[in-house]
């Protein structure tokens, strides 16, 4: 499926689209919220969006938020990728809108469960 | 108090084994690499780390840094296998790439420490000029971890706060 990655760590969009092509993903990148929303708009649409809470410009939250107000991208599946510091962060992304969360660190197989689970739902 | 027994008592398990399950949680799962602690010991001295450092600023319940110090050939080996590509030792990936490292091992040792912390964003340090200024009350424990790769070290100057 067509995945968007959001980070703003290099490396970490390097381990992340490195495993999701290993999973048999295309996936595309962005480093922060705003470059998130464009591409949506320049490569959409996008089955999948893994995003980081700690994020510039636009951050993890503010991203769901503006996504789950456009009724265009209402098919995109959510996951917030955060570490274990960010619960309490996490639960209010998931009242915005985000599907499932990821805690870093994560296996493939952590990120291949949580990805199949949500194209089943 | 006798200094044998403030010594003894500085190395606090319930705050080294949080920092020794994460380190080797975070290097197997998003490395596949398996790290071995040894036994923690007070640092002796102001010796500085190795090579390459990162530094994270605990706040709150629990205060002080947490350095994970890598000699430059393990710092470049453990980051390829965490990135899957090798990347030159002090480039701005590199630094990254550390900096994510460290912030994924204190993150996950964060929930165990008893209280409520927060962390600072990472700091990278490239050579071994440094020393991290600690308070004088708060003994540093260094846990030696062994790799695959090579050896790196923990070093822990936190401490319990008292009424956070
Ligand atoms: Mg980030």
């Amino acid at each position: 499926m067509k995945v968007l990655v959001i980070d703003d760590s290099r490396a970490m969009r390097m381990i992340l689209k490195t495993t999701l092509r290993e999973l048999g993903h295309e996936v595309s990148e962005a480093s922060n919220g705003q470059e998130g929303l464009d591409v949506l708009k320049s490569s959409g649409p996008f089955a999948l969006a893994l995003v980081d809470w700690n994020i510039p410009l636009v951050n993890g939250y503010e991203f769901v938020c503006k996504v789950r107000a456009d009724p265009a991208y209402a098919a995109m599946k959510m996951v917030m990728v955060t570490t274990e510091v960010e619960t309490s962060q996490v639960a209010k992304a998931l009242g915005a809108g985000a599907n499932e969360y990821v805690m870093k660190p994560f296996t493939k197989d952590i990120l291949r469960d949580k990805i199949e689970m949500l194209a089943a739902a | 108090m006798p200094q044998a027994q403030t010594i003894e008592s500085a190395v606090n398990p319930n705050l080294v084994t949080p920092f020794i399950n994460s380190v080797r949680d975070v290097f197997d799962k998003m490395a596949g690499v398996k790290i071995t602690a040894q036994e923690p010991h007070l640092k002796a001295g102001k010796s500085t780390g190795h090579d390459i450092s990162g530094i994270i600023g605990f706040s709150g319940a629990v205060a002080g840094s947490v350095v994970v110090s890598f000699p430059k050939a393990v710092a470049e080996r453990l980051v390829e296998a965490f990135v899957r590509m090798p990347l030159e030792c002090g480039t701005p990936d590199f630094v990254d790439a550390v900096g994510e490292l460290v912030n994924m091992i204190a993150g996950s040792a964060k929930p165990y420490l008893g209280g409520v912390a927060s962390i600072s964003l990472p700091s990278v340090v490239i050579g071994q000029g440094y020393t991290v200024a600690s308070m004088s009350s708060t003994p540093c424990v260094i846990i030696p971890c062994s790799s695959p790769h090579g050896d790196f070290a923990i070093e822990l100057c936190i401490a319990r706060q008292a009424g956070a």
